[in-house]
């Protein structure tokens, strides 16, 4: 009786140092990934603190004598605080312009029926595929000028929506494809339209998918400037990116100055990332509702 | 009756008519406008240009080596990426996916890489990589490899591995969160009705999460391919193409045609050839993903 | 989000979106200035600020950075007439000679010729050079000059004088020809001191150091005549001349990995004092203030192969801008140039950002060094002054060619047939 006993806790330690261990064996893999992840941002904040003359020769992690005032240096040269506005605008109209109308368009391709759906629906998405930014930068401004869209923010923000659709669609669909018929039947059986059903039903539902997709458009928006560069050309419509630019001479770069900016651009897109993974994590409960 | 049933079936078109009038006025328009500078001579500035027909086309494919080796390159770096990064991106998934302590942590850190621009990627890794005072040869050195050191990306036998590994470096963060975000949605009741059956861990990969993943996966595997096939702006960053051919992709090709050498028209050709290879590779993945699914 | 929050969000938004719509139109009386130059926005805008003061003509001067989305801009808007008053062409003269031929560019001849041609007179020649077409050019364009150059650059040799003295060598005697550069390079590697750094992955680099030695061992009229198809890459001379590049190897006369090297990195290794001789432009001045003002160092001519011709160095004007023909403020465009190039601006703008001035008058007011690297301008030549050019794809494949040389993968008559191949396709279209 007494050997019994013992031996079972004899197992339950096993167990739990197996847990442990396997524990330990798992954050020492993510904490190493981690570092790798880490280092070049630590590297550039580190630089950001030195000094013109120090950046390349100093190679220290940790500045001894940092130099903050590059921060400030950087944010009033780059005329950030302009900038942010903007690009804050950009993004929000952007991404909220996106989910919209690839949310539509994907509800309709995989619960609706209507004629030439699925040739519809390749065609949308094989926008994506093809590389034509770069060939198709002069007919693109050729278009906006017709449009009268050169130099309005209009002119920045429409192609850019068009750039996130087809990725959007195709994320969306996929996640409407797996959601249960009966939610929708009994919302229809309640008297929901369509649109209804989509906007109270499917959108909501949707929330993992939308986080991803915006997260895809934000990062994509806020470091976008060939276009902002193509587009317009006063400096009160110009994004984020074009503060950067500053730092960047044809032969010389101002490296403190520009990871300065560097941090302070990609800062908000972090935090942005932070609030929007709750809505990954919420996966769980859309997921037991699909289950 | 039959009116009704008309605006029904109208009413439906109205959900993708802004994507559609999106898709025809920013992909359509440009797309035909790029097609139609591929049969012409243009210099990309002068208001003439010449109708050339299919003779961009014809050199491209009957004479231009370096074109096809560089896509050649690409698809090497998308080979690796679809094997080693996504793989590396699961893997982490996975992880993040159970409860552990500081999951939320992990998940931001492993957003970092995406988030930097190619300047500061293509500096941090310039250092690196770089034969005298690089980090990877005081590495080497250090634990005693001595003979490996070089210079990384001046070397035809590792610069393209080397930038491969820049690349899948800054993207494995966007798998990760993708491949996360569909574990995230398979519901918890599975795996513990699994685990009261007394599965393994291996079991449960393979019986449960592999089959609910695979929409993800496709969708995972179609960005990556897209993705890598275009890339570009780590290479400008690092090795510009060079040394020699060794890691010219097909984008640097278009990019030089385009602006260095001012043949518009060629590189709308490029443009073009470039982009079914792509829509053709995508179209077998969505159709494989089909057939998967129906298994 | 609460109700209250969102309404002030959409208020936000929607001004936002209306200032945006404001900003468009633009009166006659105001010059627009397009330029690429991130490092000299500043003094531009203090510039406008003057010439507003003194003439209250309003200019604005309007950033587009990089360089290539700049080129791009700039196509793009000369499909659609909507180019500024005063702009910049970047690239070969080919795309010069194209926007001038679709009468995107003033001819600025009879202004530079006023007053006994008092203008014309004040710049370097070598720096209107570039912008000039002369008579029966191979692009068709009539003659004239089209472009006012800001500032002037050449691209040639420095060395380190610090390291010269702790290898034991003369710091004030750099080699004087190609044999000494070796044997000197040998004493620097024996003391672990790289030799030569150069952005030779920006392969333009290469195409100058190449063509400095092709003009010195053969002379320009033959490097001319290669261009014209008239004489063969596999010429014996043109394989001596990518043999160099060999040696380097052979001979570890370039610091590792510079084959690969962005100049930006080739510009950080010499300004670290990690490499004893730098190839690089003139504009390295700056670069090498700002990152090791102790450096001590020389500028010099790329040592000669042979001393029977002089050595070449490609030179000329940094940065011009050219008037938009099409624009109705053509006369207050050019005037707005020559306030722009009067030396008291030139001097502010050389001193505001080290570079050489285009215009004669200011030189006695920059730095020594660049001095130094103004008396070598007597030797440059450029690409877009050259009776004839090589084809981009050709000048490309050798390039290219060079770097295989560079990493031991190809041998110097490889390249040359490989080149010469498709010299020949080329001429054949």
């Amino acid at each position: 009786m007494e050997q019994a006993v013992f031996s079972n806790e004899l197992e339950v330690s096993y167990e739990k140092i197996k847990r442990v261990s396997s524990s330990v064996a798992t954050h020492l893999f993510l904490i190493l990934v981690s570092l790798g992840c880490l280092f070049p941002l630590w590297w550039a904040f580190a630089s950001s603190l030195k000094t013109q003359e120090t950046v390349f020769s100093d190679l220290s992690l940790f500045p001894k004598a940092p130099h903050w005032e590059n921060y400030l240096n950087a944010w009033t040269n780059a005329d950030f605080g302009l900038y942010f506005l903007n690009s804050l605008f950009y993004t929000s109209v952007v991404v909220v312009g996106v989910i919209l109308v690839a949310s539509m368009a994907a509800f309709a391709f995989s619960r609706l029926h209507f004629w030439g759906r699925n040739v519809i629906f390749l065609i949308l998405i094989s926008t994506m595929m093809i590389p034509i930014q770069t060939a198709s930068v002069i007919p693109l401004f050729v278009l906006l000028n017709k449009l009268h869209l050169i130099n309005t923010r209009l002119g920045y923000i429409l192609p850019q929506i068009n750039g996130g659709l087809a990725l959007g669609i195709f994320l969306l669909k996929t996640f409407f494809d797996d959601l249960p018929k009966e939610l929708e039947d009994s919302a229809r059986i309640d008297g929901c339209g369509r649109f209804r059903v989509w906007w109270h039903i499917a959108l909501p539902l949707a929330r993992p998918a939308i986080a991803v997709l915006a997260i895809f458009n934000i990062l994509a928006v806020w470091n976008e400037y060939l276009l902002a560069m193509l587009v317009l050309s006063s400096k009160e419509l110009m994004p984020l990116q074009r503060g950067l630019m500053v730092f960047q001479g044809a032969h010389i770069t101002q490296y403190p100055l520009l990871m300065a900016g560097i941090v302070i651009t990609v800062l908000p897109v972090v935090l942005l990332y932070l609030l929007l993974q709750k809505h990954i994590i919420k996966g769980i409960t859309a997921g037991a509702v699909k289950g | 009756m039959h009116l009704q049933k008309l605006r029904n079936f109208a009413g439906n078109y109205v959900f993708i008519a802004p994507a559609l009038l999106f898709f025809f006025t920013f992909s359509l328009y440009p797309f035909i406008k790029v097609f139609q500078l591929s049969v012409t001579d243009w210099d990309g500035i002068s208001p003439m240009m010449g109708i050339v027909w299919l003779a961009n086309f014809k050199d491209l494919f009957m004479d231009n080596p370096v074109f096809w080796l560089s896509m050649k390159n690409a698809f090497v770096v998308t080979l690796l990426a679809l094997t080693v990064q996504n793989s590396m991106a699961l893997f982490l998934a996975l992880l993040c996916d159970r409860d552990i302590r500081g999951g939320n942590v992990y998940r931001v850190i492993f957003y970092l890489p995406p988030v930097l621009s190619g300047i500061v990627v293509g500096l941090i890794w310039n250092w690196i990589y770089d034969g005298n005072y690089g980090l990877l040869n005081h590495f080497l050195s250090f634990i005693g490899l001595g003979d490996l050191t070089r210079a990384w990306l001046s070397d035809s036998r590792t610069a393209l591995v080397g930038v491969s590994m820049i690349h899948m470096w800054k993207g494995f963060g966007w798998g990760f969160i993708i491949l996360l975000a569909g574990l995230q949605s398979i519901p918890r009741e599975l795996y513990e009705a699994a685990r009261v059956d007394g599965a393994n861990s291996w079991v449960v990969f393979k019986n449960i999460t592999v089959p609910l993943m695979i929409p993800v996966f496709i969708l995972v595997s179609i960005l990556t391919i897209l993705g890598t096939m275009q890339i570009y702006d780590i290479i400008i960053a690092t090795t510009g193409g060079g040394p020699g051919y060794h890691t010219e992709v097909p984008m640097t090709r278009i990019l030089t045609t385009m602006l260095n050498t001012s043949q518009f028209g060629y590189a709308s050709a490029m443009g073009v050839v470039f982009g079914v290879i792509l829509l053709v590779v995508s179209l077998v993945q969505i159709r494989a993903s089909k057939m998967m699914r129906q298994v | 989000m609460k109700p209250l929050f969102r309404q002030k969000f959409i208020i936000f938004f929607l001004a936002l979106s209306l200032a945006g719509c404001a900003v468009q139109k633009q009166d006659a009386g105001t010059l627009t200035v397009w330029h690429w130059m991130s490092d000299r926005e500043s003094a531009f805008q203090e510039l406008a600020r003057r010439y507003g003061e003194e003439t209250g003509i309003r200019v604005k001067f309007e950033l587009f950075a990089p360089s290539e989305a700049y080129a791009q801009r700039v196509k793009a808007s000369a499909q659609t007439n909507t180019l500024p008053d005063i702009y910049g062409v970047l690239g070969e003269k080919r795309d010069f000679a194209s926007f001038i031929r679709s009468g995107y560019v003033e001819d600025l001849t009879p202004a530079l010729h006023e007053d006994n041609s008092a203008w014309r007179n004040s710049f370097y020649s070598q720096a209107l050079a570039v912008n000039e077409f002369l008579p029966g050019n191979e692009y068709g364009v009539a003659p004239g000059v089209y472009g006012i150059p800001l500032d002037v650059a050449t691209i040639q040799m420095v060395y380190n004088k610090k390291l010269y003295a702790r290898a034991g060598l003369d710091p004030d005697a750099p080699p004087k020809n190609w044999e000494e550069f070796v044997r000197h390079c040998r004493v620097l590697n024996n003391r672990d001191i790289p030799c030569l750094v150069s952005g030779f992955g920006e392969i333009w680099m290469i195409d100058a150091l190449a063509a400095n030695y092709a003009m010195n061992w053969m002379g320009e009229e033959k490097v001319f005549k290669t261009y014209k198809g008239e004489v063969p890459y596999t010429d014996p001379d043109w394989v001596r001349v990518l043999s160099l590049f060999k040696q380097m190897t052979d001979e570890d006369l370039l610091v590792q990995g510079a084959v690969t090297m962005v100049n930006k990195t080739a510009e950080q290794t010499f300004a670290n004092e990690r490499a004893a001789y730098a190839f690089n432009g003139s504009w390295c001045v700056n670069v090498y203030k700002g990152m090791n003002p102790a450096l001590e160092y020389r500028a010099m001519l790329p040592p000669p192969l042979t001393d029977r011709r002089p050595m070449k160095i490609w030179g000329g004007a940094g940065s011009s801008f050219v008037v938009n023909h099409r624009s109705p403020n053509r006369e207050a465009a050019v005037k707005f140039l020559r306030w722009l190039t009067a030396d008291a601006q030139e001097a502010y703008l050389a001193n505001e950002t080290q570079n050489l001035p285009s215009t004669r008058g200011s030189l006695d007011k920059v730095a020594p060094i660049l001095a130094e690297f103004a008396d070598d301008i007597e030797n440059a030549t450029h690409p877009n002054i050259y009776p004839v050019r090589e084809k981009p794809v050709v000048s490309e494949a050798f390039n290219k060619g060079i770097q295989s040389i560079l990493i031991g993968e190809k041998t110097p008559e490889e390249v040359a047939g490989q080149v010469q191949k498709l010299k020949e396709k080329e001429m054949r279209r």
